[in-house]
């Protein structure tokens, strides 16, 4: 059976988790990939860590959830604490280094734990907005699960309508897509 | 650490910060609630039944006893405590479905039986928790997730009165009104006026609260406001509908 | 307005929700009757979005029951009508859907399950299984179908109206809330491009003519005085069922000619389950699958072959029992060993299935 790999993206409401796990399936998905995505739902509309699960693989998909991650992205104190669960000691574990208050949970049996300065390079070189396509830009550094131009094509459908307005925007997103893997590069 | 909020006594801290969206509501007509509790001291005779939906969220708010219960059934819940114990002062709590659409009928028997029970219905005109479905109150032409053209009042009728509907059908010592989450002080009376009512054994008492979702409604803070102090308020009127001693209509 | 909402047909990768929409539009439903609960509401979102464009209609009912029983009426009007639910949402509907296996009804549910009993989660479980099944105060004499993937819930939403409109039993998709909330991709298409033909459907009432004159006129009930009559009715209606059931019966089979260990598990929780076989075959184990599609009728004369040949079964589902009991019921006599792996209300992973397999070994 053809290698799974599977990612877990969590972070507050608001700070696009859901759409970089969207953008990456569609990509993958346009690639000729087999991808699976599910969102955590419960029953509070607002509040809750907001978790994706994504499955991207060349064969047979199984479950929609996973017990534990290929590769977890964290990008709020607590989804640091949520995705404890789905590690194992092959995970590799990225968080955002900016989040505060965290040093006694990051796993210790994780296979790597990496901390990038996706919201810093967002705020001070690119813009806040965009902190979310540089964490997408790292999960296919780290696992190249699709391939930068492929990504950029999803990114392109999803906002082009944004773009059209303002062709700046999309020079931005592609940037900070770029961005993102080379903060990964030669990390893993 | 910064100052904590004033809260009723009646409500419970520990469950604090609540899950309610911010812009919210339901806290508004549940600080209310709870003033009147502490105002009466009544917290040790009340139990507090929820519905499904939004109102859920609201099952271990207070320093009450407390049921959640199914969608629509709160009512009969709290009718079948009080029946088999007198000393229940029962209110249920319910939203827009709650109340109108799957509790109707339930609401309609409650009020004709003269159920000495408060029911609390919390009108934002939309089903909250399952993402903005159109209800009995949507207003016409209102977007909701199933009236995504605008609701159409040829194909699905006028937004639901339903105060008016229960004041019509209701027995002497029943106490219907309609309160509005953008004056908290007239709605306090009335949920005052309301449980005192139902203390003294005269009859049914309904309430229903005008109130907020800007997150289904996908408003700003003054869209918000003026959603419910405008354009609600045009189909439903605020004020007492029955009184008891005071005839039938206000 | 003329046009076919799917032409021919496309690639597609959406929620299980939608794709529910788009089968139901394709297979020529003309009104969809619903109410909201969690984790169905999107088949209501899309089909109110896009039916009007196609002079399909919608009405969200008060309830459940509701739901339900006008859901009847637009079938016995003539129209291919279908509502959707989950968890208390499927209780309510137990009352019009024993009227409508009474009276061989043809209305189309799609059931997308949640965790049960009472509210519980609005997620996710295989406990409405039973309920599906046996609900109502009847023989659950109904069509279900268990989907686990996208694919299917498009292909068994359009047959399920042919089912249903064909045998005249009441039809069931069951679903569960991660292939409602989920992305994956499918083909959807046109029925007919495919060379599938559509069953029209008919009405029960105002067929033309005056009644009492030109022709009979419709009595229609699900009420009989005495014993006798009822037990004669009853009959009549099993004995159709289970002449519909060899055509209606489906089922899938993974490496089970050989299988030592023989996995039963239905719905989503099946691709764990054939994730697993795939895995441990590459290890040399002798484990199978054995899938039924059809939950009513039962595949039972094929389970019975496989289970008959294995040194051990192994249930595995995302509730307590209830595919275990339909197992049960329809092997007794077979005397393999039958373990469970029970996990109600959450769902089961590849890596669970390989250890629960590992041990039995």
């Amino acid at each position: 059976m053809a290698k799974v790999v599977k990612i877990a993206l969590a972070g507050e409401g608001g700070q696009g988790v859901q759409s970089v796990a969207n953008i990456l399936v569609e990509a993958a998905y346009e690639e000729g990939k087999e991808a699976l995505y599910i969102p955590n739902f419960g029953v509070e509309q607002r509040g809750g860590v907001s978790v994706a699960y994504v499955q991207i693989s060349d064969g047979y998909i199984g479950s929609p959830k996973f017990k534990f991650a290929d590769i977890i992205i964290a990008l709020s104190d607590r989804a640091v604490r949520r995705t404890q669960k789905y590690i194992d000691e092959n995970t590799l574990f990225v968080y955002d280094s900016g989040i505060e208050g965290i040093e006694e949970d990051l796993p210790k049996q994780a296979k790597r734990v990496l901390g990038i300065p996706a919201i810093e390079v967002a705020k001070n070189e690119l813009h806040p907005r965009v902190f979310n396509v540089i964490i997408m830009g790292a999960v296919i550094g780290v696992t190249g699960v699709v391939s930068i131009e492929q990504a950029k094509a999803a990114l392109e459908k999803k906002l082009g309508y944004k773009f059209e307005q303002n062709p700046q925007l999309r020079e931005l997103n592609f940037k900070a897509l770029e961005r993102g893997i080379e903060l990964v590069k030669g990390q893993v | 650490m910064s100052v904590q909020p004033q809260m009723p006594k009646s409500w419970c801290i520990e469950t604090k910060p609540h899950k309610f969206c911010p812009g919210c509501g339901h806290p508004l007509v549940l600080k209310a609630l709870g003033e009147v509790i502490d105002e009466l001291e009544i917290a040790d005779k009340v139990v507090y039944g929820c519905d499904i939906g939004c109102s859920l969220l609201a099952w271990d708010f207070f320093n009450v006893d407390s049921i959640q219960t199914h969608h629509g059934r709160t009512t009969p819940v709290i009718v079948g405590m009080r029946r088999a114990n007198e000393d229940v002062i029962g209110i249920a709590y319910m939203g827009d479905g709650g109340g109108y659409a799957i509790g109707a009928q339930h609401l309609v028997n409650a009020a004709a039986r003269n159920e000495k029970i408060l029911v609390i219905l919390v009108n934002n005109t939309q089903y909250g928790m399952t993402g903005g479905q159109m209800a009995p109150t949507t207003l016409p032409g209102q977007k909701t997730e199933t009236s995504p053209y605008g609701r159409d009042v040829e194909w699905t009728g006028p937004p639901v009165q339903g105060p008016e509907m229960v004041a019509a059908i209701s027995q002497e010592g029943a106490y219907v009104a309609r309160g509005t989450v953008a004056n908290i002080r007239q709605l306090k009376k009335f949920i005052k006026k309301a449980v005192e009512n139902v203390m003294q054994g005269n009859g049914f008492s309904f309430i229903e609260a005008l109130s907020l979702c800007p997150t289904n409604w996908r408003t700003n803070a003054e869209q918000t406001w003026r959603f419910v102090e405008e354009d609600m308020a045009k189909f439903f009127k605020v004020g007492e509908l029955k009184v008891p001693g005071q005839g039938k209509e206000e | 307005m003329a046009a076919k909402p799917i032409e021919g047909e496309k690639k597609v990768f959406v929620t299980g929700n939608e794709a529910v929409a788009w089968a139901a539009l394709a297979a020529g439903a003309e009104i969809m009757y619903g109410y909201p609960i969690t984790p169905q509401n999107e088949i209501m979102h899309y089909w109110t979005r896009i039916a009007p464009k196609y002079g399909k209609k919608f009405l969200q009912t008060e309830d459940e029951i509701s739901a339900g029983f006008t859901c009847l009426g637009g079938v016995l009007a003539g129209r291919k009508a279908f509502t959707a639910t989950a968890g208390p949402g499927n209780t309510l509907m137990q009352e019009p859907m024993s009227m409508a296996e009474m009276m061989r009804i043809p209305s189309v549910v799609v059931i997308c399950a949640r965790g049960g009993p009472s509210t519980a989660t609005v997620i996710y479980s295989q406990q409405e299984t039973t309920l599906t099944c046996y609900g109502g105060n009847g023989e659950g004499l109904r069509i279900v179908y268990s989907t686990a993937n996208h694919q299917e819930l498009y292909d068994y939403t359009i047959k399920a109206f042919n089912s249903a409109w064909k045998y005249r039993f009441p039809t069931f998709v069951l679903g569960d809330g991660y292939q409602s909330k989920m992305r994956e991709s499918l083909v959807m298409y046109d029925p007919e491009a495919r060379g599938i033909e559509m069953v029209e459907s008919e009405p029960y009432v105002l067929k033309p003519g005056v009644p009492g004159s030109d022709r009979k006129a419709a009595h229609l009930r699900n009420t009989y005085n005495m014993e006798d009559e009822l037990y004669e009715v009853i009959m009549e209606l099993v004995k159709d069922f289970e002449k519909m059931a060899p055509e209606v019966v489906e089922y899938a089979v993974h490496d089970c000619e050989d299988a030592e260990i023989l996995l039963l598990a239905h719905g989503v929780v099946s691709r764990a389950a054939l994730g697993a076989v795939k895995l441990l075959r590459q290890e040399g184990l002798k484990v199978g699958l054995f899938r039924p599609i059809t939950l009513r009728p039962f595949p039972q004369e094929e389970l019975k072959k496989y289970a008959q040949k294995a040194k051990h079964i192994l249930v595995v589902e995302s509730a307590h029992g209830q595919l275990d009991k339909l197992v049960k019921e329809n092997i007794y006599g077979i005397t393999t060993p039958i373990s469970p792996y029970f996990r109600p209300g959450v769902g089961v992973t590849v890596e669970e299935v390989i250890q629960e397999v590992k041990k039995l070994v």
